[in-house]
């Protein structure tokens, strides 16, 4: 598998992602990528604490991001299965914002896989367009990759129509070697699309320009050697717009064009949104808004 | 099921349909992000003698032109004998009465102060090596600027410890020492120059390259900024006539050349049958060698920054890529995708990579070397960007199929240029990597840390990089083998080639 996949080089790869980080984004192009990152937010609320009422005033807000027209609607919503109803309700049929739903025993995966799939089959019946599942990193990281392997084709079936996103869980994977295989492993069985992700948020560290880098690779080198093209989703630890360009530059500059758009390309955050929202509003009016000029809806990870 | 081993080769693909390609397009355009930070230049600047700017005796003085834009920067001194005399005059006195007499710890504290003064005005130094050379700002600004502060702060911290440079030993100053740097890094080389012979008490006379005098002669501001004794250093700008008289002239009791091996040669043949120390760091033509077990995207990015960096005025360049077969078709895949994102242009832009070619006269030099590759039957690529109007730009360009009797795979080029050559074992790569009268640097990509030490051991270069390219550090020694040059700059063996030991 390593062998044939190639290996990472762990201070050659942060070099180069530290070269996106000197990239200097200014007007235009600044606005541009700002709405672009606003349009490829996952809104996302995964708390043992959320309500019906909490899930409706999320999806409330990524529905009307802010007051300014320009602003686009986010790309989705993601929720607990229990929570999929709800923003159903909330959001309506007729929605350019999507239902993401996170399933299989999410975030640990430590349930029988027979309980997963049921898990993700209830989420679409009850109306989620994407699912975002975590792979077995026990069995990862015991090498048994077929099992890996076999589990996320037994989810693309059980999604039917929906959307899938694979989550690496990159922090329990620990080396880029790892990150790239379970690329891979992923990749070979999804549907042009489909997503692979770096993380539940809920560990120490989530997505970084590395990790983020690392999978953009695989997935540049899955599409030119088979043709099917891969979407990605970075997920936690993402805060500031800054942090977003960085990523998007990172997109620009390993994948191209194709990927800069909320098809091919998500954060999963939250309080990302309000700080993006207050760089639009600085690069159109040339001043700082005070923070409690933008609705907050979302305090999650 | 699809299962591990079985790989989805292109032939999977439905027939007819187009290999799939990236596009790398307009759709996210990078707005101009221009350096606006003042260079503090003047109109004209004379030479640097005994403290003072003294006007050349000649009253001649010739242009310095922005290679971005062919605008003029400043005039500066056509250096003439007199002047070269004036300054060694200097030198020799401040040898005598200050510099040399000086303990190293109060000689500390003056290069440590200069590195400072630097320090605190880095932007500004950084903007005007910019417009002086045409290196893109984000090099000047991370690497030049820094890496020469980062010199005299090394090399400051030796100037009281001298006594164990070389244990069991004395060592004494030389006297005055003679120094011409290039072109292609003028402030780190002038830096590079300069803090091992101060620190070790030697006096200087230097003469910076001609279309790239004007962050010596800023530095020089700091010299006096920093109180350091007069004529310790002594700044004559003008041609090879003023390096040749600084070369030759007889109070120096060392001379120390950075340059081309052509004009390395007829330095040490006006040597001959003189006492004097010489060091030389001349060109090189290095191979940096990727094995099939390499992470091949990393090898990539340091490929582009082996042969790239700084428009590949770089005498370390990896400009001669060998491939191990198996792997050659997908590095060279990987290589033309990565250069297409590259950004040639303005080199104050803050997001430009690859900046523009130092003098109108290189930029023919690059040329002309280029059109033999293309004559010889090389296989030449360049990314489809747009180049400014005015100024002195070239494509990054990449030449497969390239052998070992190709004149590109043999000629030092200076410019931006690859030469991709393929190889099917070690002792194959060995011998096309030693199969250059230069021997400076090498490159070797590899997972495997048993081949990395037996082809340090068996390539003959003074710096052998492992899965890095164009690393530097004022604490490693660096230099050349064969045509590259002799002697060692930075770290202890730099500072032993300043120095008489007793």
């Amino acid at each position: 598998m390593f062998n044939e996949i190639g290996t990472v080089d762990q201070v050659g790869i942060e070099e180069r992602v530290a070269k996106y980080t000197t990239r200097s984004i200014k007007k235009g192009a600044k606005l541009f990528g700002l709405k672009l990152a606003a349009s490829m937010v996952d809104l996302t609320t995964l708390e043992g604490k959320d309500t019906p009422g909490k899930v409706a005033s999320l999806c409330q807000k990524a529905l009307s991001p802010s007051d300014d027209p320009e602003v686009p609607t986010v790309a989705a919503v993601c929720v607990y299965p229990s929570m999929v109803r709800h923003a159903r309700r909330a959001l309506g049929e007729d929605t350019p914002v999507r239902i993401a739903s996170v399933a299989t025993a999410f975030p640990s995966g430590q349930a029988p896989l027979r309980t997963r799939l049921a898990e993700v089959k209830a989420a679409v019946g009850d109306g989620a367009d994407e699912i975002d599942m975590v792979i077995n990193r026990g069995a990862f990281l015991a090498g048994e990759f077929q099992l890996v392997q076999d589990e996320v084709a037994a989810v693309v079936e059980a999604c039917g129509e929906a959307t899938l996103k694979v989550i690496l869980e990159v922090s329990e994977l620990e080396t880029y070697d790892n990150i790239r295989a379970a690329s891979f492993l992923a990749m070979r069985v999804l549907r042009p699309n489909d997503f692979i992700k770096t993380s539940t948020g809920k560990t120490t560290l989530n997505a970084t320009l590395g990790n983020n880098q690392v999978m953009l690779e695989a997935i540049r080198d899955f599409y030119l050697d088979t043709g099917t093209p891969i979407a990605m989703k970075p997920a936690g630890g993402i805060r500031t717009a800054k942090q977003a360009l960085q990523f998007l530059i990172a997109v620009k500059e390993t994948l191209g064009d194709e990927w800069l758009n909320n098809t091919r390309y998500r954060f999963g955050a939250s309080s990302l949104l309000n700080d993006l929202l207050r760089q639009i509003a600085k690069e159109r009016t040339g001043a700082y808004q005070a923070p409690y000029y933008f609705s907050e809806a979302a305090e999650s990870y | 099921m699809p299962t591990l081993t079985e790989k989805k080769r292109p032939a999977a693909r439905a027939a007819g349909r187009p290999a799939p390609e990236l596009i790398f397009g307009d759709l996210w355009e990078y707005d101009p992000a221009p350096e606006t930070a003042d260079p503090k230049l003047k109109a004209r600047y004379d030479h640097f003698i005994g403290g003072r700017f003294t006007a050349p005796a000649s009253g001649k003085y010739f242009d310095s032109i922005n290679p971005a834009n062919e605008a003029k920067l400043a005039e500066l001194a056509h250096g003439s004998a007199a002047d070269v005399d004036a300054a060694y005059a200097a030198a020799r006195k401040a040898f005598d009465t200050t510099w040399g007499k000086m303990p190293g710890r109060e000689r500390a504290k003056y290069i440590y102060r200069i590195a400072r003064l630097l320090q605190d005005r880095a932007r500004e130094f950084a903007v005007a090596e910019t417009m002086d050379g045409g290196k893109a700002i984000k090099e000047s600004r991370d690497f030049d600027v820094p890496m020469a502060a980062a010199h005299f702060f090394y090399h400051a911290g030796w100037a009281d410890k001298l006594d164990y440079v070389a244990p069991g030993r004395k060592v004494a100053p030389l006297g005055v020492v003679g120094q011409v740097i290039p072109w292609n890094f003028p402030l780190l080389m002038l830096a590079w120059k300069l803090a091992p012979a101060l620190a070790m008490g030697n006096t200087v006379v230097i003469k910076p390259a001609e279309t790239t005098s004007i962050t010596a002669l800023k530095l020089a501001e700091i010299f006096q900024d920093a109180g350091l004794p007069p004529g310790v250093v002594n700044i004559v700008t003008g041609f090879g006539d003023t390096g040749a008289a600084i070369m030759t002239h007889p109070v120096a009791a060392k001379v120390a050349f950075t340059g081309s091996t052509e004009v390395g040669k007829i330095i040490m043949r006006s040597l001959a049958g003189t006492d004097k120390k010489m060091t030389l760091e001349l060109g090189g033509k290095a191979a940096n060698i990727v094995f099939d077990d390499a992470p091949i995207d990393q090898a990539v990015e340091g490929i582009v920054n082996g042969i790239f960096f700084n428009q590949g005025h770089v005498c370390c360049a990896g400009s001669r890529l060998l491939v191990h077969e198996p792997v050659a078709a997908e590095v060279l895949a990987k290589l033309k995708n990565r250069v297409k994102v590259l950004r040639i242009g303005d080199p104050l832009d803050k997001n430009t990579d690859i900046g523009a070619i130092n003098s109108k006269e290189q930029l023919g030099t690059i040329e002309r070397l280029v059109a033999t590759g293309v004559k010889e039957g090389a296989t030449m690529f360049q990314p489809a960007c747009k180049l400014p109007g005015k100024g002195y730009y070239f494509r990054p360009t990449i030449f497969s199929g390239v052998s070992m009797s190709h004149r590109i795979a043999r000629e030092e080029i200076f410019g931006p240029v690859l030469s991709v050559l393929t190889f099917r074992t070690l002792e194959e790569a060995v011998e096309k990597a030693n199969n250059t009268a230069y021997g400076l640097s090498a490159g070797v990509w590899t997972d495997k840390g048993s081949r990395i030490l037996k082809m340090s051991t068996e390539l003959k270069a003074g710096v052998v990089w492992a899965n890095t390219y164009n690393k530097f550090d004022p604490a490693s020694p660096f230099g050349g083998y064969k045509e590259s040059g002799f002697g060692r700059e930075g770290g202890r063996q730099g500072l032993l080639d300043y120095c008489k030991l007793a």
